[in-house]
């Protein structure tokens, strides 16, 4: 099959259009996030999403309806938790992501029924996206990037000197409970492109690619959205001809484009 | 002159601990305030509660006349850190984004930088001598050269005050009498007040006309050269001492 009629079929069509517009979105808060040292709050609430999507199948509503309300909740609890319990921002995530676990594979076993849909999202399948997977995506993508254009110079103080940031007027405990709100939606949506297992990698690897490369943060905040829509259009490509997952293809091209500007870092 | 800053009691507890006991002071317009005292004595504590960065138990602040809690005109006042307290070092920003930063306390939401903010950045950058840096990634300038932007982000918005925290640390000697007359400069023709915790008291007493002394409370807060006949002048220096590292008395 030639490259014309691959990009003929419909769910090739919606697989580019969704993945590009989360792929962008992942990479512009993924970049806040890796400069926060909270990367890892990503891998937390996509846990979080396995036990949300496990509530879902058990009461036969579609998974990623109840996963946004819910991984939300949990954003706000890390953040909480952080704040006020004497407990540190990665023990933080780490309670809640086992709970989120803890609880899906209950469910799991509860319900003895739903365990091969349960476990298609770990890995994901973004060929397999619905017209309104579609809509959903690219609706959601929308609102966090527009969020992110509003709040930038906000986002921007905050993550480079919060301290002074509150000496301007920047209300950084308001800009922060805003970023875990948005990487909560933004996990949800990467849920369905490359998994749960795979997600905080599609908000990592390309901010840090851009790290290795960028001379000021607007070209870094380009260099991640390149490098992660490049991505998802090559990882998409290449495992139709190969044959082979696309999330986990997806995370690989990633890894590869990093690798790629450490190499150049070096040069 | 108007008071800009009034302190009347202030307590600040971390824990258990006392770290400010009953501290008073008033600021006014124009005053170029040293301040000083031994290591923990919570020079900096006091500049944070300033600030409203943290919060104290007991007592009353006053900013331009307002409770502190109320008072909402940042791009009054203009704040250079401590080096590297909190400044994430691989941030890849230029000079020229870090300054802007300075402005963000004059904008409203949602907040978007003009071709005015551009060309005050611009301006001050030049005032700095510091141009040339303009597009640069500022974690790879020099300490110094950072110490120049981030006193070009607290100077951007034009500030009625100027709060300072140990500014000359990362300076070699040269860069720090430069900086130090700049300060006087903007002191004496532009009238903006300053307040410089500094450790350096071989050049706080050329250029600051009150000392606030404390050491978890005020130890001395007047003129600088009344501090060795005060009362209550801190035991840790001998009277000969005190002449010697204030240079009030060659």
């Amino acid at each position: 099959m030639d490259l014309f009629n691959f990009l003929h079929y419909t769910f090739i069509q919606k697989a580019f259009f969704a993945g590009s517009f989360v792929a962008i979105t992942c990479s512009a808060l993924g970049l806040f996030l890796v400069l926060r040292k909270m990367s890892l709050i990503g891998d937390g609430l996509s846990h979080v999403c396995f036990g949300a999507i496990a509530i879902g199948l058990f009461f036969g509503i579609y998974p990623l309806y109840i996963a946004i309300p819910i991984v939300m909740v949990a954003s706000l609890l890390i953040l909480k938790i952080s704040e006020n319990a004497r407990v540190y921002g990665d023990a933080a995530i780490g309670i809640v992501s086992a709970v989120g676990i803890a609880g899906g594979v209950i469910l799991a076993s509860v319900s003895q029924g739903f365990n091969v849909d349960l476990f298609s999202y770990l890995f994901g399948n973004i060929l397999a996206i619905s017209t309104t997977e579609v809509i959903l995506s690219v609706c959601l993508s929308f609102i966090v990037l527009m969020m992110i254009c509003f709040f930038y110079w906000d986002l921007f103080s905050a993550t480079f000197d919060e301290e002074y940031a509150k000496t301007t007027g920047v209300r950084t405990q308001s800009i922060n409970i805003l970023l875990t709100l948005l990487t909560a939606v933004t996990v949800v949506l990467s849920v369905r492109i490359v998994g749960i297992m795979l997600s905080s990698a599609f908000l990592i690897l390309p901010a840090v690619t851009a790290l290795q490369l960028a001379k000021s943060f607007r070209i870094a905040l380009g260099i991640a959205g390149l490098v992660s829509v490049t991505s998802v259009l090559v990882g998409i490509l290449c495992s139709f001809f190969l044959d082979i997952p696309t999330g986990a293809t997806i995370v690989m091209v990633n890894a590869l484009f990093f690798c790629l500007a450490l190499v150049y870092r070096k040069l | 002159m108007p008071i800009i800053i009034e302190a009347k009691h202030i307590s600040v507890l971390y824990g258990q601990t006392e770290a400010l006991s009953d501290v008073s002071f008033a600021i006014e317009r124009g005053d170029f305030v040293g301040l000083a005292g031994p290591n923990g004595a919570g020079k900096t504590t006091l500049v944070k509660i300033l600030l409203g960065l943290i919060p104290f138990s007991k007592g009353t602040i006053e900013l331009f006349g307002k409770p502190q809690r109320q008072f909402r005109d940042w791009n009054k006042i203009g704040y250079l850190p401590q080096k590297d307290s909190t400044i994430n070092t691989l941030f890849p920003a230029t000079v020229n984004e870090i300054v802007l930063l300075g402005l963000l306390s004059q904008k409203k939401w949602p907040k978007r930088i003009t071709v005015r903010d551009e060309n005050i950045v611009r301006t001050t950058l030049q005032e700095l001598e510091i141009h040339d840096l303009k597009k640069r990634m500022f974690s790879e300038l020099s300490g110094g050269q950072q110490q120049k932007v981030l006193l070009a982000r607290a100077l951007v918005s034009k500030p009625e005050i100027l709060i300072f925290d140990e500014p000359s640390t990362a300076l070699d000697p040269g860069s720090r009498k430069e900086f130090f007359l700049l300060i006087q400069k903007l002191n004496k023709e532009k009238g903006t007040t300053i307040i410089l915790i500094t450790h350096d008291t071989g050049y706080i007493g050329q250029y600051a006309n009150t000392l606030l002394y404390i050491d978890r409370t005020v130890i001395h807060f007047g003129d600088i050269s009344e501090y060795c006949t005060s009362q209550k002048t801190h035991p840790s220096f001998e009277k000969i001492d005190d002449h010697i590292i204030w240079h009030q008395h060659n």
